[in-house]
């Protein structure tokens, strides 16, 4: 079953296209990675799923709920109460962790849960353990961000995602930001998701890792998905000569 | 000697009213100066950018005098000069306050915001319980500053007539012809400023749990 539907989608910045229309769905238990190089626009495909960017023109559906579609030129956004159940559908975990410093790392998990779900701080707190037993980090729940190490700071970020229960959960390049050792640490807990089937858009640079994890990837550049396949495919033989020049250069 | 201090503590008492009293009114309205900086609004921006212009860019005591003598020269009215310093006062540190808070809340990055938007606060939730606490971290050198610099500046509440413990030392020198009582003077506004950055130290230290 398909859970996000992206069609002809259009971003501009100014007079800089940055999306020139992207079509692809998503299904359910599905892995995708999004390659390419640096502004071929990928974070941005991102930031317009999440919502914080709007896009021009083209349709978003997530979970059978539009969130935008064209209509005779002008964009139409879903009315605000459809947009902030949609935006609770996607979780998104940041490049640079984006957590909450002057909060221990058990309010950054169950802040969102008391206040934006409703529940009593009782069942946060107690949803918050569980994920931080997930993520090997139940001894730091009183700790505070600028005491952990930039990959616990990442795994607290994915907790507080997966707090909210997310139907899909993205992730815009989380281990640029990390050195090789602690990229090790994300990307491990990343593929333990993907073995529960969670359905996840992952904008990465590692190869390998692309690879390895997903079902289907995506090869952007210059606003438009150039090419896309399951990774045997797209990494062994890419079709398309721009997506060799690429992974070339990557040495695969 | 005998009668100077129970006469010094009176106007270290009027001092103390214009500081409590500028601080109480003025820090509130410099949130709201600071909105009306930061607002969409063309009209509402410039507007408040001017008063922030004129706050900072005269004198105070000139501000002072305009507050007092303004109204009657304008209006034949004279009101209450104690309600005059207040005034003036209020108005001009909720300009440097505002400055401060916009300072403040411009320097919170961006994703901050972001990761709350995603999360599904509300901007007013984003507001309060992301960006505000983090702020007031942010601010409180500043503010420590600005404090202190009420503490000093109260003493030109003298140029509309406002008894306080800069004018009360002056005239008690004049009429003793002795520079003593403003050498005390001196050392209560030393000993004010020092609760005051002993204050803010350990403001700073209790927020110092996280960076």
């Amino acid at each position: 079953m398909s859970i996000i539907t992206v069609e002809n989608v259009v971003k501009s910045f100014d007079a800089l296209g940055v999306l020139r229309g992207i079509s692809f769905t998503l299904n359910e238990g599905e892995v995708l990675s999004i390659i390419g190089p640096s502004g071929s626009g990928k974070s941005t495909l991102l930031r317009c799923l999440t919502q914080l960017e709007r896009i021009d023109s083209g349709r978003i559906e997530v979970c059978s709920m539009t969130m935008a579609h064209s209509t005779g030129g002008t964009i139409q956004y879903a009315d605000a109460k459809t947009l902030k159940q949609i935006r609770l559908k996607l979780g998104l975990v940041f490049q640079n962790f984006n957590l909450f410093p002057h909060m221990s790392v058990l309010r950054n998990i169950t802040e969102a849960q008391v206040n934006v779900l409703a529940k009593s701080k009782g069942e946060a707190v107690a949803t918050a353990r569980q994920l931080l037993a997930k993520m090997g980090l139940e001894e730091k729940e009183d700790a505070y961000p600028c005491h952990l190490s930039g990959g616990q700071q990442q795994r607290v970020s994915i907790a507080r995602a997966l707090a909210l229960n997310p139907t899909v959960l993205c992730f815009d390049e989380p281990t640029s930001a990390l050195d090789p050792e602690l990229t090790i640490e994300i990307l491990k807990v990343i593929k333990d998701l993907a073995k529960e089937k969670m359905t996840m858009i992952v904008v990465t640079h590692e190869m390998a890792f692309a690879r390895d994890i997903s079902d289907r990837v995506i090869f952007m550049d210059e606003g438009l998905i150039v090419e896309e396949g399951p990774p045997d495919v797209l990494f062994n033989a890419p079709a398309k000569e721009r997506t060799q020049r690429f992974l070339s250069r990557y040495g695969q | 000697m005998r009668n100077l201090l129970p006469l010094l503590l009176a106007g270290t008492i009027t001092t103390l009213k214009i500081f409590v009293l500028t601080l109480l009114f003025s820090i509130p309205l410099g949130a709201l100066v600071a909105r009306g900086r930061m607002s969409k609004n063309p009209i509402v921006s410039t507007v408040i950018n001017i008063y922030i212009m004129i706050m900072r860019g005269t004198p105070l005591i000139l501000q002072l005098l305009f507050v007092y003598f303004g109204p009657y020269y304008l209006f034949g009215a004279s009101y209450d000069r104690f309600t005059a310093v207040i005034i003036g006062f209020v108005i001009n540190y909720a300009a440097y306050f505002a400055e401060i808070y916009r300072g403040g809340v411009q320097s919170i990055p961006i994703g901050q915001w972001e990761a709350s938007l995603v999360l599904g606060f509300s901007r007013a939730h984003t507001f309060t319980h992301v960006i505000v606490p983090q702020v007031v971290k942010r601010i409180i050198p500043a503010m420590g500053n600005e404090v202190i610099t009420l503490v000093k500046d109260t003493a030109l509440a003298q140029t509309i007539g406002v008894a306080e413990l800069f004018r009360v030392a002056q005239s008690a020198s004049a009429r003793q012809f002795s520079t003593t009582p403003i050498v005390i003077a001196g050392l209560f506004y030393f000993i004010m400023n020092g609760v005051v950055s002993r204050l803010f130290d350990r403001f700073e230290k209790k927020l110092d749990y996280y960076h």
